[in-house]
């Protein structure tokens, strides 16, 4: 990524070095690398002399189509058929670090945006090295060579070469850094390109982490304290020993590890496992009352708050307006991510060497466990990422990566690591629940004042040691620990992922003030699927639709009326506005609702149909419409919106993850229910066009998904659903 | 020993009899393209076929199936000759993460094997045991009705 620093640097210099500096920069020049069997240009392309052109996925394929996305970049400006690429994941490796986060990390919905450049400019260099091979093969002008589907040829003379009979000598070309095409010249971004891991995704042979088989690997079940953070006091193990396949049972910082031949004999082994555990202090912590500490804090005088957002007097305008404030209040509760892959990750820990297997976001956080566990230097450790059986910011934590290191560095064989259903509902790094307090004040149309009080915890409070400690991988180790401490302590109060969403309200009010509240629960939180947006949204989009009833105004007329200088907004409004047929008559008892939000750089708008069905919620249709910039491939931008329409519909029926005596009472998918095919409606989606660079995609469709529901059960029923999951009880 | 078909051959499989059938299938015959989702059948992750049925693996156990012919993903198609239903779950792009479409692509094919036309309502009651936590549940259906076509043209 050493390209994309330059250019950071460059852009930061450009007022006092001005056009020259840039020109010479883009003069670069590249030398081609690798040997004389595999033309190796950088890090994202191989080139050998037989069989396919290979690309190396950066940016963890956990369903969102970054190994199609990687390829059609590259192809892009290579010249080569995306189609015929063959692709391997990437290694721990910083050449392959996410210029959007600084490390190798796959989230924040930074793939393709963080990409777009990079991966283009990889494949035109590549391209040229390949051009240069042949001009000094064939002794003809550069320019005189055309590369086109994997062939560079030279039209005059008739000859042509593939680009793999060029490998060898590519390896010694040199070219400046080539021009990148101009949009109107794509041949392959902007086509729906069918998956690259379709077939083998539909065929049984995709190797996810819970797949992999290595020789004489032994399984391991992990019994955890049913208390998060509890740890074990003592543990009686004679009857588990005892238990067919078993080869150990071993403490780990985790809880204790059963380690058999199977899984199947491990997990039996694991139920006869007595173990008293010290609870530790979540056991008292009980959700219910989660909301209510929440509203407290809110009304305390003294309670730490941030003000992140204060426009105009929103305090004296909301004691002027009296009992003419409109007040609401909004909840929403803990969520697992519950990947269909239950967590696990196999490790082989030998005295000078340790290997990973692992479904995992961030090889890079991985490579520092194992760096830290292990105490062997980087370069003794290899983690091999695998196919993941979805991510959604879960695989960011590496705690299932730790437990299957630990187990494998105490039976010193290869050891899979394991987890059940239950494992994964019970110990997970949670969304954070949160509550929001919100006061507006209505003059005619017109929004005249905002306040949104928003009380959560920090996530980055947790993760700021490892991603720390990745970003300054290989920097000395006073550095990483300061900075840790510097993250640590400052974070919690300002945590842009608790609130973020809240503080850009984008509606033209003239007094706005916006507070956070941090409020530590010691539930572990993590990145969980649009992250703060996914309950912020919920607040201010249900919200303003409470505004505009007040106003007696029609809820998507009374948005467009305060984004005039949002055109964005507008324009996904307004798409959404004709594709939904808003303000047609619909059968009787249903309702519209609509939201927009923008996040991850993208900007998205909802509108949902639903209607009650013997007072159960039932979602009919969803229409939603997105500006993210270019799009890379139509198809699978939509894919990402359904994804995202179906995750936010099933927490906002049915989803939370509630504790009680500090013990998760969810256990499986009956009691934690991702939305069913029979519950699945109709969608529609539209891509706004755009010629700006690309934008999230995984993540923005998700916020306007609650609020659009909550809002069209209020137009079909005149109820307000302020509280997440939905229930029509009470 | 339990004496089973699968995906055609004659297999011998030594492991405990109360041993789930997904775990026999990923672990000992190891063929791990059936998955592991909940273990109480909540998610059809481990369809497979047991005489044509599809059925949860893993809440069968391992013994029930003595002398019964199991059918994996592995042996749903060939490279050369896929199942409709794989041939339309590729031209249409269901796959995100993927985990899930083993389940998936069995309840599929066994939904046609006895309803070569399936209705909207005849694949709501046969797929909405499997669950997808991406969401491909609207591309699931468009390539049902797909795959439906397609069998017509090559049964």
């Amino acid at each position: 990524m050493s390209l994309l620093t330059r250019r950071r640097v460059l852009t930061v210099g450009l007022g006092a070095g001005g056009a020259l500096v840039v020109g010479s920069w883009l003069r670069h020049e590249h030398r081609g690398a690798g040997t004389k069997d595999s033309f190796e240009p950088n890090a994202f392309i191989r080139v050998p002399a037989e069989g396919p052109v290979r690309i190396v996925v950066a940016r963890t394929d956990m369903g969102q189509g970054t190994i199609t996305g990687t390829a059609m970049l590259i192809a892009e400006e290579l010249e080569v058929d995306p189609s015929t690429l063959a692709f391997d994941f990437a290694p721990a490796d910083r050449a392959y670090d996410n210029p959007k986060s600084l490390f190798q990390l796959t989230g924040g919905s930074t793939s393709t945006a963080g990409s777009w450049e990079p991966l283009r400019v990889a494949g035109a260099t590549a391209r040229e090295l390949l051009k240069e091979a042949a001009a000094k093969r064939w002794s003809v002008p550069r320019s005189e060579l055309v590369a086109s589907l994997g062939v560079v040829s030279h039209p005059p003379s008739k000859r042509s070469a593939r680009y793999g009979e060029l490998a060898a000598e590519a390896v010694d070309a040199r070219v400046h850094e080539p021009a990148l095409k101009q949009k109107k010249d794509f041949t392959v971004i902007g086509k729906p390109l069918g998956r690259l891991d379709a077939t083998t995704k539909t065929n049984g042979s995709a190797v996810f982490g819970i797949d992999v088989k290595v020789p004489g690997a032994l399984v391991a079940v992990v019994v955890r304290c049913p208390v998060p953070g509890g740890t074990v006091k003592s543990v009686a193990d004679e009857q588990a020993r005892a238990m067919p396949g078993v080869k150990a049972v071993t403490r780990i910082s985790n809880g204790v590890a059963v380690v058999a031949q199977t899984y199947w004999q491990a997990r039996k082994a694991a139920a006869e496992l007595k173990v008293d555990w010290d609870e530790g202090p979540l056991a008292t912590f009980d959700s219910s009352s989660l909301a209510a500490t929440h509203r407290a804090l809110v009304a305390s005088p003294t309670a730490m708050r941030k003000r992140v957002r204060d426009d105009g007097k929103v305090d004296e305008r909301l004691a002027a307006a009296g009992a003419n404030v409109l007040e609401a209040e909004y909840v929403a509760p803990f969520l697992a991510h519950a990947t269909m892959e239950p967590q696990n990750a196999t490790a082989h820990v030998t005295d000078d060497s340790c290997e990973v297997w692992a479904p995992t976001q961030s090889p890079a956080i991985a490579l520092d466990e194992a760096v830290r566990l292990t105490g062997l230097a980087p370069s003794a450790i290899r983690i091999h990422q695998t196919f993941l059986g979805g991510g959604f910011g879960r695989r960011i934590s590496q705690d299932y990566v730790v437990e299957a290191i630990e187990v494998s560095k105490a039976v010193r064989a290869p050891v899979k690591v394991v987890w059940s259903r239950e494992d994964d509902l019970r110990h997970s790094f949670y969304r954070p629940a949160a509550t929001h307090v919100l006061r507006g004040v209505v003059d005619g149309s017109s929004l005249v004042a905002w306040r949104h009080q928003v009380v959560s915890q920090s996530i980055l409070k947790a993760v700021a040691s490892p991603f720390v400690e990745a970003v300054t991988a290989g920097a000395p180790a006073g550095l990483t620990r300061s900075l840790t401490s510097l993250a640590s302590e400052h974070l919690p109060d300002r945590d842009p992922t608790s609130f973020e969403g809240t503080e850009t309200l984008a509606y033209a009010v003239p007094n706005v003030a916006v507070e956070f509240l941090h409020h530590e629960s010691g539930v572990p939180t993590g990145f969980w699927r649009s992250v703060g947006h996914s309950h912020t949204a919920f607040a201010t989009e249900s919200f303003v639709d409470e505004c505009a009833h007040a106003a007696k105004v029609d809820p998507l007329e009374f948005r467009r009326g305060l984004l005039a200088r949002h055109p964005k907004r507008l324009a996904v409004l307004e798409q959404v506005k004709q594709a939904s047929r808003w303000g047609q008559t619909l059968a009787p008892g249903h309702g519209l609702g609509v939201a927009v939000h923008e996040s991850f750089e993208t900007t998205a708008a909802a509108v949902i149909e639903a209607s009650l069905d013997d007072d159960s919620i039932r979602v009919h249709r969803v229409v939603m419409a997105v500006d993210c910039g270019t799009v890379v491939n139509p198809d699978i931008v939509r894919s990402q919106l359904e994804s995202s329409i179906i995750f936010g519909l099933s927490a906002a029926l049915s989803q939370q993850i509630t504790f009680k005596g500090g013990r998760v009472q969810q256990s499986n998918f009956h009691e934690y229910a991702p939305l069913r095919l029979s519950e699945s409606p109709v969608i529609e989606t539209v891509l706004l066009p755009s010629d700006e660079p690309p934008t999230g995609i995984g993540e923005p469709g998700l916020p306007v998904v609650a609020p659009a529901l909550a809002n069209a059960v209020f137009a079909a029923t005149g109820k307000r659903l302020r509280s997440l999951p939905f229930s029509l009880e009470g | 020993m339990i004496r089973l078909t699968l995906n055609g051959q004659p297999t011998e499989l030594d492991v405990a009899a109360d041993t789930p059938l997904l775990w026999a299938i990923r672990e000992t015959a190891g063929l791990t393209g059936t998955k592991f989702g909940c273990g109480m059948a909540l998610c059809g992750a481990c369809t497979v076929h047991l005489d044509g049925q599809a059925v949860r693996s893993c809440v069968t156990p391992v013994s029930s199936v003595e002398g019964k012919s199991v059918t994996t993903i592995e042996g749903l198609g060939t490279p050369a000759q896929p199942h409709p239903c794989q041939r339309a779950w590729v031209e249409l792009n269901v796959p995100q993460c993927g985990y899930c479409q083993s389940g998936q692509l069995m309840s599929a094919s066994a939904l046609l094997a006895t309803n070569a036309q399936p209705t909207d309502d005849d694949i709501t009651s046969a797929m909405s045991g499997n669950l997808c936590r991406c969401g491909t549940y609207p591309r699931i259906r468009a390539a049902i009705h797909r795959a439906a076509e397609l069998k017509k043209v090559t049964p």
